[in-house]
């Protein structure tokens, strides 16, 4: 499925630079970018391939691995009926991804979301603050560093404790 | 015969007056119409015809400047204190806190960063009503245990009047 997919044939031709994995997990397809060409290759996807529907924007923290983050961007296309997955590896040193609100307006509240809770700043997001936490809140808490209990509160040890 | 001669007399009852106030105040708790997350459908179960609250004057109102108890009737997140707070505030004395359920009286499960442990941390607590979520028999127990709490209290005339403090008995 992978081989003739529509979408990994077309960015294979556009973005071979750019393209660090293809994957098929049931039925699924996810493929793999570099941070800086996200824009690029999501223009392409949208303009090009018919993904007009971004369904998710969220991010994964692989705590003690480096890169740490991935950015996540889940795509429906309404016409073709199918799906695709776009990954992106961030840096912690460099925490930030260009925000793909220019091409889907769903993204604004979901990059907000990956703010909050990761810490991923997105350039060029017009309205870039947090979204579920309050406003004065210290931290980024889905971060896997990020104390469960909270920073204030001992961690738990065990019933007896 | 008949209206000039009352079988019992000219009727008097000798009681204090703070019975009295203590009285009407324990048989119409009005709590406020407020609820945060399952407990809340309990405690819409207590209210509804089954259970019946009415039947002891606990008329749930939609405003806290009419309300004089407060069911804390689910999880408290951190970001949800500051508007209980304001709610609490609002109320006229004098004002009850029932905290209903796990989360409202410890955090329950929510062992988080993002809930309050125990109302009791911001809202003086009178009566804690365990379960997960309590059934309507347990919320109906707590209010009616609220209801003793109120009958014992002292100086409640008085301190309507600004005379001193209401005390509330000893637990």
């Amino acid at each position: 499925m992978v081989e003739n997919h529509r979408a990994v044939l077309k960015l294979k031709e556009k973005f071979a630079a750019a393209l660090l994995d293809v994957k098929e997990f049931r039925n699924e397809v996810t493929v793999t970018v570099r941070k800086e060409d996200i824009i690029a290759v999501c223009t392409c996807l949208k303009e090009e391939l018919g993904y007009n529907l971004l369904t998710d924007v969220t991010a994964v923290d692989y705590f003690g691995k480096e890169p740490r983050f991935m950015m996540v961007y889940n795509l429906y296309s309404i016409p073709a009926k199918d799906r695709i997955r776009v990954k992106a590896p961030v840096t912690e040193a460099d925490s930030s991804i260009d925000s793909a609100t220019c091409l889907w307006n769903s993204a604004n509240f979901l990059e907000r979301e990956v703010y909050d809770l990761f810490g991923i700043t997105f350039t060029g997001h017009p309205d870039l603050r947090r979204i579920l936490m309050t406003d004065d809140w210290v931290g980024h808490p889905l971060r896997k560093d990020y104390p469960l209990q909270g920073p204030d509160r001992q961690p738990y040890k065990g019933r007896l404790s | 015969m008949g209206v000039d001669q009352l079988p019992m007399g000219d009727n008097i009852i000798t009681a204090s007056l703070d019975g009295l106030v203590n009285w009407a105040r324990k048989s119409s708790i009005w709590p406020m119409t407020f609820g945060l997350a399952c407990c809340a459908i309990e405690m819409m179960a207590t209210g509804a015809s089954h259970n019946d609250l009415d039947r002891f004057g606990i008329i749930f109102r939609a405003s806290p400047r009419q309300s004089d108890c407060i069911i804390i009737a689910g999880t408290v997140t951190k970001k949800m204190l500051p508007v209980i707070k304001t709610v609490y505030e609002q109320m006229p004395e004098p004002k009850w806190v029932v905290a209903m359920g796990a989360c409202a009286c410890s955090g329950g499960i929510f062992d988080t960063y993002s809930v309050v442990q125990g109302i009791d941390e911001a809202l003086p607590v009178d009566v804690y009503i365990p379960g997960c979520p309590p059934r309507p028999e347990a919320l109906l127990y707590g209010l009616m245990k609220l209801q003793d709490k109120i009958a014992k209290e002292r100086n409640s005339f008085g301190s309507a009047l600004g005379l001193g403090e209401r005390l509330e008995p000893a637990a």
